[in-house]
């Protein structure tokens, strides 16, 4: 007899609707490597086939490669946090680590070691397939989406089918680049004008009654170049979704820039084009699409209600004792939901690192508090536990505590998010990994979390002019360079003030750069002059919008005004004077930017 | 030459091991320390803490404990640990060493056997001592000598059994990095021979090299790696047992991961 056949199995209540895996491909991924090593591969066939199931390369070396798991609409359960556990204690480097873009990603595994992955992957119906390359990366949902008291109808089954409709479909397998869906529930919690096709769920009244549809937006996106996307139309039902999805990659395949790898995002087509003529081509397009299928193609929509079930207190052993930071945690991690006497819980994590026993506690946690068994990745690299009842909420807290997971802050600015940096990335130019894990210690440290005046701004820091932590649409936004003095060279950030990712998305304006060990004093004395010329409603978001639209009246009137403020604080010192400038965070050797070749284009 | 892929049997299923503890055919060894053993055990296992062995690892004590623990040549021998496996396969390759054949680990932890709801005893069973012969097994075993000159040869295959991040900070030149929690399944200390061949396979550690695994101090989880590669058929292959600690002592060349802050990325 197995052992498993002897030990009785956790039994979770919700299940995975959609298998995303095909257990093939770890074979077929493992005799590829075995080829390509024996040199009969080369090497740009063989970086297309590794980008194509989700494994990028790693900074400096191509012994490794990091594994990106697609979670569509964010969705995740029990026994896919268990095997992610695993895996990273496996072959990472024991954590694990979220993206923005509601990935969680295993870095610094061995090559060889890709396809043991795969296979644990599909074990519990989980993929990386189409994760990275050329193709429809992973299709976000707002992690409020059905729970969110703003929206119109639940996003989270067309965010689903959209995402089954275009894993392994041939029109989607050699894009001029890669593509990109985001859905969302309102306009306050979702990215939608900053995506290839980003869509807002809507009804309207027809003929008497009730049209779900989209508020479809198109063409935006962050880079080099960032550009904000364009509605579509006024109100697109819920029928034409695919087509339009279908007609929108199709103009993108036929004309999108095979050859200029540095701007053949569909955002630089839309550019070039003009919004107008663009927008005509996909209307024309849409209509091809829908008189020439061959056989009706449609959306597999399950809008089956999840179930909600409490789950059962075995022994509630609990008394009434509130832990510690229990209120401030409660105001700057948890929203109320639609639902009466549920609430939704992010979960903070330093940017976006959690560990494999981490990992391992969330399957627990939803087992013990989720009413619907699962959770939801956030935009922010984090974790909403959702359908907590109220009552619970203490003894969730105390569990978190426990577990490491209790940070206040997650819905704040105390909670920047920082890529990947120098710790993974070929591109990178500094560690703004470590950067975002400084400031998030220091201003919990200095409880700014419970500052209400902060709470709607947000810190977004890139290691390099790309924008993996989507640093253009941030209040204060930050890409990372080198600075020089003399021969000496040191990490340096260019800053961006007054970007915005709701209804008014705007992108940040430059403003000054600042030294790598700069960067806290500098974010703190914007903080110090927000408060000495505030109004008394403003927030710093509020008030940093007028600035960048010239259209504030005290002292401070411009983003020149802000650089004139802090130029002293941003003058290098010698190196003989402080050392120490001249180090990167986490690291004790000179500075000097060091760049391996970028793989988002290959 | 022994035949390179021939399977040998590395592990003692549960329920084989509860037969043979009924027929009183095998020498059961419990390796926790000597308060945990006392206070619940396998039954009829003896109790041989793996810092009592370590103290001194020289073969001539080795055998008296051997000895004093009933064990003589013919003796089937099955070692267990709370520790996934790396501290019972420290004692039974020591076993192996001074020449005993019959060694096998259990299959699981002794957590597991008591969550399964096993028998367990806290009775410490009478023994009476028996004769092993010295048979010393120098063909399992890396001396940093030995490591040092093996490694210039292309039919070595050095392994790093050490987690990933420590890998990536300093490992020893050379040295392939397959950290001891992949050798596990989810419920057993080591995978299924299949799962295991696969995980070699890839990597091409093969039957055609000779193996060397070591770890950060003691030998435990490169120990444990040891029993892994032979479990997949692969038996050339040597314990480097006093391990990294040693090769740092002596000063030897180290190598790491450049241009990267990958302690960063870890969640502490």
């Amino acid at each position: 007899m197995s052992i498993s056949k002897l030990k009785p199995s956790s039994v979770d209540s919700a299940k995975p609707k959609i298998n995303w895996a095909r257990i093939d491909e770890a074979d077929n991924f493992a005799n590829t490597v075995k080829l390509y090593r024996q040199g009969k591969y080369d090497e740009d066939s063989f970086r297309r086939f590794r980008l194509q199931h989700g494994a990028y390369g790693t900074r400096m070396t191509s012994d490794y490669a990091m594994v990106r798991v697609k979670l569509p609409a964010g969705e995740i359960y029990p026994k896919q946090f268990e095997t992610l556990s695993r895996l990273s204690e496996q072959y990472s480097i024991g954590s694990a680590h979220f993206s923005t873009r509601e990935n969680i990603q295993l870095h610094w595994v061995i090559l060889e070691d890709v396809s043991e992955i795969f296979r644990s992957l599909a074990e519990v119906g989980l993929t990386s397939r189409e994760a990275c390359g050329n193709s429809v990366r992973n299709v976000m949902c707002s992690p409020l989406s059905g729970v969110c008291s703003d929206e119109k109808f639940d996003s989270t089954p067309y965010a689903l089918a959209t995402a089954k409709f275009f894993l392994r479909n041939p029109m989607a397998q050699s894009l001029p680049r890669k593509f990109k869906f985001n859905f969302t529930c309102c306009e306050k919690h979702g990215m939608v004008r900053m995506v290839d096709v980003g869509l807002i769920p809507e009804i309207q009244q027809i003929n008497g009654s009730e049209q779900k549809g989209f508020k479809i937006f198109l063409g935006g996106g962050l880079g080099n170049r960032s550009f904000i996307g364009h509605q579509l139309e006024d109100f697109t039902p819920e029928e034409d979704l695919l087509y339009t999805s279908i007609a929108v990659m199709r103009i993108f395949d036929r004309l999108g820039d095979r050859k200029n790898l540095a701007r053949n995002r569909m955002r630089y087509l839309v550019n070039d084009m003009g919004w107008e003529k663009f927008q005509n081509l996909v209307l024309k397009e849409r209509a091809i699409v829908r008189a020439t299928q061959s056989v009706v193609t449609k959306l597999k929509v399950d809008t089956t209600p999840d179930k909600i079930t409490r789950p059962l207190k075995i022994s509630d052993e609990s008394g009434s004792s509130v832990p510690d930071g229990y209120a401030r945690w409660l105001k700057t991690n948890t929203i109320k939901q639609k639902q009466s006497e549920y609430r939704s819980v992010f979960i903070t994590l330093e940017a976006g690192d959690i560990t494999s026993n981490q990992l391992n506690s969330m399957a627990t946690l939803i087992r013990e508090f989720s009413s619907e068994g699962k959770a939801r990745t956030g935009f922010v690299q984090n974790v909403a536990l959702r359908y907590v009842h109220e009552d619970d909420l203490v003894k969730l807290y105390s569990k978190l505590l426990e577990n490491g997971l209790a940070k206040s802050g997650g819905l704040t600015m105390t909670t920047p998010v920082g890529c990947s940096g120098t710790t993974s990335c070929n591109l990178a130019l500094t560690n703004s990994h470590r950067l975002a894990k400084e400031i998030q210690r220091k201003f919990l440290e200095l409880k700014l979390d419970e500052d209400d005046d902060l709470a709607d701004s947000s810190i977004k820091i890139s290691g390099c002019p790309n924008s993996c932590a989507q640093h253009g649409i941030a209040t204060i936004g930050f890409f990372g360079g080198g600075g020089r003095l003399g021969k000496d060279m040191y990490p340096n950030y260019q800053m961006s003030l007054g970007g915005r990712f709701d209804a008014d998305t705007t992108l940040g304006q430059t403003c000054l750069r600042v030294p790598a060990k700069r960067v806290i004093p500098v974010i703190l004395k914007i903080i110090e002059m927000f408060k000495e010329n505030k109004q008394s409603d403003d927030t710093l978001k509020s008030w940093i919008h007028r600035i960048v639209n010239d259209s504030e009246d005290s002292n401070i009137k411009s983003i020149a005004d802000i650089k004139n403020i802090l130029a002293p604080l941003v003058v290098p010192p010698t190196k003989e004077d402080d050392p120490d400038f001249y180090l990167d965070y986490g690291s004790d050797t000179s500075y000097h930017t060091k760049t391996g070749k970028g793989e988002c284009a290959a | 030459m022994c035949c390179l892929t021939a399977s040998v049997k590395v592990t003692t299923d549960i329920d084989s091991l509860r037969s043979e503890i009924r027929d009183k055919s095998v020498r059961v060894i419990d390796v926790r320390r000597e308060g945990d053993y006392k206070q619940d055990h396998i039954p009829n296992s003896v109790n041989l803490p793996l810092a009592t062995l370590l103290s001194d690892d020289s073969p001539e004590r080795v055998l008296k404990l051997v000895n004093s623990l009933g064990i003589d040549d013919e003796t089937p021998v099955v070692v267990y640990d709370d520790t996934f496996g790396a501290l019972a396969s420290r004692v039974a390759w020591t076993l192996e060493w001074i020449g005993h054949s019959d060694v096998t680990l259990l299959e699981t932890t002794y957590a597991n056997w008591k969550s399964l709801g096993l028998e367990t005893d806290s009775l410490t069973p009478e023994i009476s001592n028996k004769e092993h012969s010295m048979n010393l097994q120098s063909n399992i075993l890396a001396t940093s000598d030995y490591l040092e000159s093996a490694k210039l040869r292309d039919d070595v295959i050095l392994i790093d059994n050490r987690e990933r991040l420590n890998y990536l900070e300093q490992h020893i030149p050379g040295a392939v990095s397959l950290p001891y929690r992949t050798l596990a399944s989810s419920d057993g200390i080591l995978r299924s021979k299949e799962d295991m061949k696969r995980l070699f396979d890839n990597r091409a550690i093969s039957g055609d090299s000779e193996i060397i695994t070591y770890c950060g101090s003691v030998g435990t989880l490169s120990g444990l790696a040891y029993y892994a590669l032979k479990s997949a058929g692969l038996s050339n292959t040597k314990l480097y047992v006093r391990s990294f600690k040693e090769w740092k002592n002596l000063e030897k060349p180290t190598d790491k991961q450049e241009d990267a802050n990958y302690w960063d990325l870890s969640a502490e």
